[in-house]
């Protein structure tokens, strides 16, 4: 789930036809656990909320499958690009699945997709960083699809139904490509001495930016304490980035490869793991257009966008004959 | 050549054809017109891998000297490979890539539905797996070139000339050599030419039900089967093992 920027972005006034008495009555079936389904009354701040966080996943799932398609045509083994080429086609669903969600609450993928096109629609940051090597296929198996399931685990509980129940399955499968990850880094932290330096040199350069997946600090947060109260959030930012830290230091000590936070240390007393302060000034950076590959990502999708464009008319085209042919 | 090597080297063609054209399905992942599309081309594209892989390791089998499937497609070189030239061409765009996967997919189902009977059960049983997926790959293919013939007139003309350059590749799907015949005859193999005549049959009448017309009988490239290939491929096989070549005692 990449949908930090989701505090970044948007500004949602209320707008002026909703009661009080709507909005108890709306609080009330939130608190009490029921799920909302697209049909039901809702805040139009709620709907403006989910939209915007349902299609920044959908379009982080859909620009995220460069960054692992980069290493597609290169996998060291058939085993390893069957399995990698299965995860980039599980993150076209994962994006499809999320588009049908947000399309539940009126917006169509197209204008979805154009928003993501002409830059206005934000994605999450960790993909605008470059595979460099083989390594980085399993650093982000292990490290971004693991800090992805920390965040959408809470999202199968979430308070829109259509949303819970895509998250459902689209958890099942990042857990796998979690797995496999690991399995990556695994195999080249027992391998020769320069796959395991591979292996530490993605760690050290996709560490930061995974802890940056969960976005601002709860200080700064904006919208966190509304969506805590929609039950769209369940737990703040900084408390699933502790959680995060605390299982992945010990996979990677089992790893025997090396965190790059000279202040990581563990507390006994609280029984977590206390760590550095994030450059915030790069993800901010990141998330406003200026990391290593957003101009590369927006790009390759504007490109194959715009390629297929003839694709998609002949298809309209041909359909519209065949309608009018039944009609004849 | 003894009848051994005569199915060894028939099934790494079948292997080679898998690999290579799945290598370059996959050149197109995140760049198809539209997300249906990258569902389909990845999971075609896995089809591949899946087959590659099962004929790689029937070939091991056979050979008996442990070679393994990683060993076939990272460690020979380019004159080893015997794919099909019409494979390893360069995608182009979407109308290019599909007639090739049209073109193959509509002899390969026939070639599969007779390996189907062959006398090796272990090709036998490949064949009859990957039938399941190609049938449904074929009729995928061929409802775009439906599509794309009879969609615009800009799109007619754009998928008329894939067709149209694609053609000169497909002599080499049906032309025997020495294996193919010894595969026939020893193996129960194919029969090239009743498979060139139901192939015929059906590229016809898709291409007609597309509003396209067949092209002229022209002179055909061939070579990839003998591992003669064309430019293209060297740089090909170039990404994809490069990895393995870098690092050769490795494990990944
Ligand atoms: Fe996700
Ligand atoms: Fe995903
Ligand atoms: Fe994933």
């Amino acid at each position: 789930m990449y949908t930090q920027g989701l505090d970044q972005a948007g500004n949602d006034k209320q707008s002026g036809v909703e009661t009080a008495e709507q909005l108890a009555a709306f609080q009330k079936r939130v608190d009490a656990e029921e799920k909302i389904e697209a049909k039901d009354w809702m805040p139009e701040a709620y709907r403006r909320t989910l939209i915007r966080q349902i299609s920044q996943h959908a379009h982080s799932e859909i620009i995220g499958m460069q960054p692992e398609g980069n290493w597609l045509t290169r996998a060291p083994s058939l085993k390893r690009k069957a399995i990698l080429l299965a995860k980039v086609q599980d993150e076209a669903g994962h994006g499809l699945y999320l588009y049908s969600a947000a399309e539940t609450l009126g917006v169509s993928r197209d204008q979805m997709v154009a928003d993501l096109l002409s830059g206005k629609a934000k994605y999450s940051s960790i993909f605008n960083y470059p595979t460099l090597t083989w390594a980085d296929i399993g650093a982000i198996g292990w490290l971004v699809d693991g800090a992805a399931i920390m965040n959408q685990i809470p999202l199968c509980r979430c308070s829109y139904g259509p949303y819970a129940r895509a998250m459902v399955r689209v958890c099942k499968e990042e857990s796998f490509h979690q797995r496999q990850g690991f399995d990556i880094m695994l195999t080249l932290c027992r391998g020769t001495a320069a796959q395991k330096a591979m292996a530490q040199d993605a760690l050290n350069r996709w560490w930061w930016p995974s802890l940056m997946m969960f976005g601002p600090n709860d200080t700064e947060s904006k919208h966190s304490a509304q969506s805590m109260a929609w039950k769209i959030k369940r737990f703040s930012n900084d408390e699933l980035r502790q959680k995060f830290v605390d299982v992945t230091v010990q996979q990677a000590e089992f790893l025997g490869i090396r965190v790059p936070d000279d202040e990581l240390s563990f507390d006994p007393e609280s029984g977590h793991y206390t760590f550095g302060e994030i450059d915030w000034q790069e993800f901010i950076d990141v998330v406003a257009g200026n990391g290593p590959c957003n101009k590369q990502r927006l790009e390759k999708r504007q490109y194959a966008h715009n390629e297929g464009e003839w694709v998609r008319a002949a298809a309209q085209a041909y359909a519209s004959k065949q309608a009018a042919r039944a009609a004849a | 050549m003894s009848a051994d090597q005569t199915l060894i080297a028939y099934t790494l063609r079948l292997a080679d054809n898998a690999l290579i054209l799945a290598q370059r399905m996959i050149e197109l992942v995140a760049a198809e017109p539209e997300l249906e599309e990258e569902l389909a081309n990845a999971n075609f594209a896995l089809d591949y891998i899946g087959q590659a892989r099962m004929l790689y390791s029937h070939a091991g089998e056979l050979e008996g000297n442990g070679r393994s499937e990683d060993e076939f497609a990272f460690m020979r070189d380019e004159h080893e490979f015997r794919n099909l030239l019409l494979l390893e061409q360069p995608n182009g765009h979407f109308g290019d890539a599909l007639v090739r996967q049209f073109l193959f997919e509509a002899f390969y189902l026939h070639l599969l539905e007779a390996l189907i009977a062959c006398s090796d059960q272990g090709l036998s049983e490949i064949a009859a797996r990957a039938i399941k997926e190609v049938k449904y790959h074929n009729r995928h293919s061929a409802q775009w070139l439906v599509r794309l013939g009879d969609g615009t007139e800009f799109s007619r003309e754009r998928v008329q000339a894939s067709l149209d350059n694609a053609w000169r590749y497909t002599g080499e799907m049906f032309t025997g050599d020495d294996i193919d015949v010894a595969f026939q005859r020893d193996f129960d193999g194919p029969n090239l030419n009743a498979i060139r005549d139901l192939w015929k049959r059906d590229v016809e009448r898709t291409v007609t039900e597309a509003t396209l017309r067949l092209p002229d009988e022209q002179w055909m490239v061939s070579g990839g089967k003998q591992g003669q290939h064309s430019e293209h491929f060297g740089f090909l096989l170039a990404e994809m093992q490069y990895l393995q070549r870098s690092f050769p005692s490795a494990t990944w």
